[in-house]
């Protein structure tokens, strides 16, 4: 027994239905391909004279940064003021934190102004799961938590809106051969996208990576490890890069950025070996001439910009589906 | 109660609004837009039937409903599609039936986020009593009292012809 008392899912109420969207992993099909579906409407709010849509309207959305990410927390205010929120910004690691408040004692203080969603985003593995705990634990589950990325653990927008634009160009899950490709070790990203992609039906993921940057036992996730870029690559429908995260690195992982770019950078060369109308996603930001070469992450069947606005939409279906929850 | 064997011929009230609507709309500049789901069907017959140029547009009102903080986002919400220009523009929403009318303002609200229409005009199949807003229909070829407890729908079957059927709540 836990806060969440005996609930199978702690992200999901009594009803089945989402409450906090704290990890893709041990979701059901039906609760992914409702928020793909639910995003597909608002993809056109952008569209409009007036890109927003009231169903937000009076809630305020913390946006609690403890790491600092310009992108994801831009889009999450964007999709929570598209939802006509109030978003209120918060990159505690230059405020409280580094006066020595703890993340309860953080998030207890936003909930006394009234708080109604948190979206979090912690470099510690948990904390988005340690704050929903701690607002059950105190009967105040009406506030919404969603993770915006924990340490090396879960990334699940990303993950969504990556399905999202898979969906978008390639229709059918159940039939297609996918690879994620770079530092599988540091990334969250690759975590959430292999639980969406299994969950949803993909026969073959495989992922791309040198030994070092593997997390061991990583194919009892249910996917392909080829250590050979090019082996790898053959045949796939979609590329899925990830970023080298350099300021991760601890140690000697790799020799060189170069080294790693020669073996492990998207090259024109290398995309060749993919079906020829293969789609290469990237999460951002890139780190151009180390993992992805600019003629491959400017060229035809990129489709990493599209990914940008895609998250917009998820994120706003995300949001809306949680606070009507 | 009404059972369903006393309820009006669909196909007839879409040709009855259809004649209704003959010479007061201009099928050179009246826009019509299509409630998801049923008032889309109607939409595209009264586009055809009265030969509108302007391409009918289709609303889904699930982002604007009043009980989202009750009820939750509505599965299912479909893409609003609105291809003209609404500034300016003479537009008539369409739905099948009109009850609370909490479903068309909703729908004026929407269609206000895309501009400022010179005129909105509501034209629906029946009215079945129970409003609960100030709002009444431009055109509107039959009226029937329902109970609460039952909700009236428009069915589509494979043939594409229309009809209705009850439904207890």
């Amino acid at each position: 027994m836990n806060a969440f008392g005996t609930q199978q899912n702690p992200q999901l109420n009594g009803h089945g239905e989402l409450q906090h969207l704290l990890t893709i992993e041990g979701l059901p099909r039906e609760v992914l391909m409702r928020i793909l579906d639910t995003a597909a409407p608002f993809t056109e709010v952008a569209e409009r004279e007036v890109k927003k849509v009231p169903l937000l309207r009076g809630k305020s959305v913390f946006n609690l940064f403890f790491e600092n990410s310009t992108r994801t927390r831009t889009t999450f205010e964007i999709a929570a003021k598209r939802l006509s929120a109030d978003v209120i910004n918060l990159n505690i690691n230059t405020s409280s934190a580094s006066k020595g408040e703890t993340l309860l004692d953080t998030t207890d203080n936003l909930a006394a102004m009234q708080a109604d969603m948190f979206v979090v985003r912690h470099a510690s593995s948990g904390a988005p799961y340690l704050i929903a705990q701690h607002l059950a634990a105190t009967g105040r589950d009406h506030i919404h938590v969603v993770n915006a990325g924990d340490g090396r653990h879960a990334h699940p927008t990303q993950g969504l809106l990556d399905m999202y634009t898979i969906r978008h160009y390639k229709t059918d899950f159940t039939q297609l051969t996918i690879a994620i490709v770079g530092d599988v070790l540091h990334s969250r990203v690759a975590r959430s996208q292999i639980h969406a992609l299994t969950t949803l039906g993909v026969p073959e993921v495989r992922v791309i990576a040198p030994k070092t940057l593997l997390p061991t036992g990583v194919e009892r996730l249910g996917v392909r490890v080829f250590n050979d870029m090019r082996e790898g690559l053959r045949g796939v429908d979609v590329v899925m890069m990830l970023r080298l995260q350099n300021e991760r690195m601890q140690g000697a992982l790799l020799p060189s950025t170069q080294e790693y770019f020669k073996s492990y950078g998207l090259t024109p060369e290398k995309l060749a070996l993919a079906k020829p109308d293969a789609i290469v996603m990237h999460p951002g930001p890139m780190n151009r001439g180390v993992e992805i070469d600019s003629a491959v992450a400017d060229g035809g069947q990129a489709v990493i910009l599209p990914q940008v606005t895609f998250g917009i939409a998820v994120r706003m279906a995300v949001m809306a589906m949680l606070a009507g929850n | 109660m009404p059972t369903n064997k006393q309820l009006p011929d669909a196909e007839a009230l879409c040709a009855a609004l259809a004649e209704s609507m003959r010479g007061r709309v201009d099928p050179a500049a009246t826009a019509l837009v299509g409630i998801h789901t049923g008032g889309v069907w109607v939409a595209e017959r009264l586009h055809a039937a009265l030969g509108l140029k302007i391409p009918h547009g289709s609303i889904d009102v699930s982002f604007y409903r009043d009980d989202y903080h009750q009820r939750g986002l509505h599965a299912n919400a479909k893409t609003s599609q609105i291809p003209f220009d609404v500034d300016g523009a003479h537009i008539v929403i369409v739905d099948d039936v009109l009850y609370t009318g909490r479903t068309i303002r909703a729908a004026m609200n929407e269609l206000f986020d895309y501009g400022r229409p010179a005129r909105i005009d509501l034209a629906v199949l029946t009215d079945r009593g129970g409003r609960e807003l100030p709002i009444a229909p431009s055109f509107c070829p039959h009226s029937m009292s329902l109970p609460t407890a039952q909700m009236l729908a428009l069915e589509r079957d494979v043939d594409g012809g229309l009809s209705f059927r009850l439904i207890d709540k």
